[in-house]
């Protein structure tokens, strides 16, 4: 038996891969989500530590399958009234050494990452349970590394896991694609889900936080695979476009001293220009061939930010023409933000600044700290210092972001005064 | 987002409960402290010991002097906190409402700032 002995770096891939799988096999053989993830979980955690050094098995997925059906065995061990269920276990699990092959092993009868992204998105589950249990589940993302993105303790994040598998438990969800009248719905919530991972992983990245789990390079993959899965759905293509042309500027989003550098000011000769190729042509095929949605939608203006060889450069017009679009597709203040910006490149800052004045009475943003922000970048714009001055200092105060907060202050400081 | 929770104390207010009132307010922060651990949003918390025993440091011209107490008399203090993990502005305060001590003074809900930021 020939066992390739791969770095670390190689083993964790594979093992992110196999989790669904893995799960999935297990969750169609033995039902139980709950135990059964905590087992595939254990299962990974053990060739996390075994492979590295021993090499991986022949057949990885089997060897998962194997160890976790083991631990799924102890547990119900564990629990004497489990004791019936523990003899109709032991007699279908593989006996064997612990490499050899599941039944079904090689290739998956087929592919559990959907369900399993349905059943952890469910909507009876708050976003922060999606995402952890999304992270867990699918991600094969162990709960310390969850913890550590989300800045918690790896015992409230254990908790939070647990209790939103109770919930999905208690809210009798089958482990099954939803039905077809539901199906769009549901890929809404797992997109956003997915979205969120993204967001947390890109908006937290740069210097002092390279130690936090890479959440963007983990939310990509995700929806990569859905997109692999739903190769026609124009929105999840969206999002892998939204997410390439997105994540192709990190480079340049941050100095070295983590800074933030507004996007006029990035150098794009740091942007990622193989990410930037390859989502230009997903979006532009999907928005050929398909209905318009938000994501695609977002995709599409962030692909005419991305080809702007210089900022001026930039093609307003159009980019405004898709937010009027997107304000169409979504009820969502943050996009008329954006839009007031894009208006007041094409029409001049007063024309953006007349529609910010509608966002003042939308109790969702009105008291947000990136509509003091839009403002006074566009009174920046129009030449007015004092009331830019102002409200950069307005935003600055309502963030919670210590980095946009020194970028706020610093505006503010650079039109001078008081 | 995470929100401290701070817990200011009045000693006037506390030492004119009951023993049996006071047991009340101890044995009501283990009752929280059970549902946050279960809910999943307990980042952490702490007691604070009286301020009577606290000292200032303050460094001046590179040279650190500490003196006893803070700077005033202050009729209320910091007695505690919890630090709180959750999903809305709404949730802290819900949360911060069923601190035991929000019945005798009050609770300050204060959003912790977080690192990660969106260029603009």
């Amino acid at each position: 038996m020939s066992r390739a002995r791969p770095p670390a770096a190689g083993v964790e891939d594979l093992l992110r891969t196999l989790a669904p799988q893995v799960l999935g096999a297990l969750v169609r053989r033995h039902g139980q989500f709950g135990l059964c993830e905590d087992a595939t979980q254990e299962a990974l955690l053990a060739a996390a530590r075994r492979w590295p050094a021993e090499g991986v098995p022949e057949r990885p997925r089997g060897w998962l399958v194997t160890v976790a059906e083991r631990r799924l065995i102890d547990r119900y061990r564990a629990e004497a009234a489990g004791r019936r269920r523990e003899e109709a276990l032991a007699a279908r699990a593989p006996s064997g050494d612990g490499v050899a092959p599941a039944a079904d092993e090689v290739a998956p009868a087929q592919d559990d990452t959907l369900t399993l992204l349905f059943l952890c998105c469910h909507p009876s589950l708050t976003p922060a349970s999606q995402v952890a249990l999304t992270l867990r589940a699918v991600g094969g993302l162990t709960t310390a590394e969850i913890a550590r993105a989300f800045l918690v303790p790896e015992a409230t994040m254990a908790q939070r896991i647990s209790r939103a598998k109770q919930r999905i438990r208690d809210a009798g969800a089958a482990f099954d694609l939803p039905p077809a009248a539901e199906r769009s719905e549901r890929l809404a919530v797992v997109l956003h889900v997915l979205y969120l991972v993204f967001n947390e992983g890109y908006t937290s990245s740069s210097g002092p936080d390279v130690a936090r789990t890479d959440l963007t390079a983990e939310a990509l993959r995700l929806a990569r695979a859905v997109h692999r899965l739903l190769p026609d759905d124009g929105e999840v293509a969206g999002l892998v476009a939204l997410m390439l042309l997105t994540d192709a500027r990190r480079p340049a989003r941050t100095r070295a001293d983590g800074s933030l550098v507004p996007l006029e000011e990035q150098d794009r000769g740091l942007w990622d220009r193989a990410m930037i190729a390859e989502g230009v042509e997903l979006i532009s095929a999907t928005l050929a061939r398909s209905t318009l949605g938000p994501y695609q939608l977002q995709a599409a203006i962030a692909a005419l930010h991305d080809e702007a060889p210089r900022a001026e450069d930039t093609d307003w017009r159009q980019i405004l023409a898709l937010y009027v679009l997107l304000e169409g597709a979504a009820d969502n203040p943050m996009v008329t933000l954006n839009h007031a910006v894009a208006l007041a490149m094409v029409r001049g800052p007063e024309a953006g600044l007349d529609l910010l004045a509608g966002l003042d009475d939308d109790p969702r943003v009105a008291g947000h700290h990136r509509l003091a922000a839009v403002r006074a970048h566009l009174r920046e714009m129009a030449g007015d210092r004092e009331g830019a001055r102002a409200d950069y200092r307005t935003a600055a105060r309502r963030t919670t972001s210590l980095r946009e907060q020194r970028y706020l202050e610093g505006r503010a400081a650079r039109l001078g005064g008081p | 987002m995470k929100y401290l929770l701070m817990i200011v104390m009045n000693p006037t207010v506390f030492g004119e409960l009951s023993e049996e009132e006071q047991q009340a307010v101890v044995s009501a922060h283990d009752d929280f402290q059970k549902l946050l651990t279960e809910s999943g949003e307990l980042v952490g918390f702490a007691a604070l010991a009286d301020p009577s025993a606290s000292r200032t440091v303050r460094v001046r011209d590179g040279v650190p002097a500490v003196t006893d107490g803070p700077y005033v008399e202050a009729k209320e203090h910091l007695a505690g906190y919890y630090v709180v993990d959750c999903e809305t502005p709404a949730r802290a305060e819900e949360l911060a409402a069923m601190i035991p001590d929000a019945r005798l003074t009050g609770i300050e809900v204060r959003a912790v700032m977080g690192s990660g930021g969106l260029e603009m």
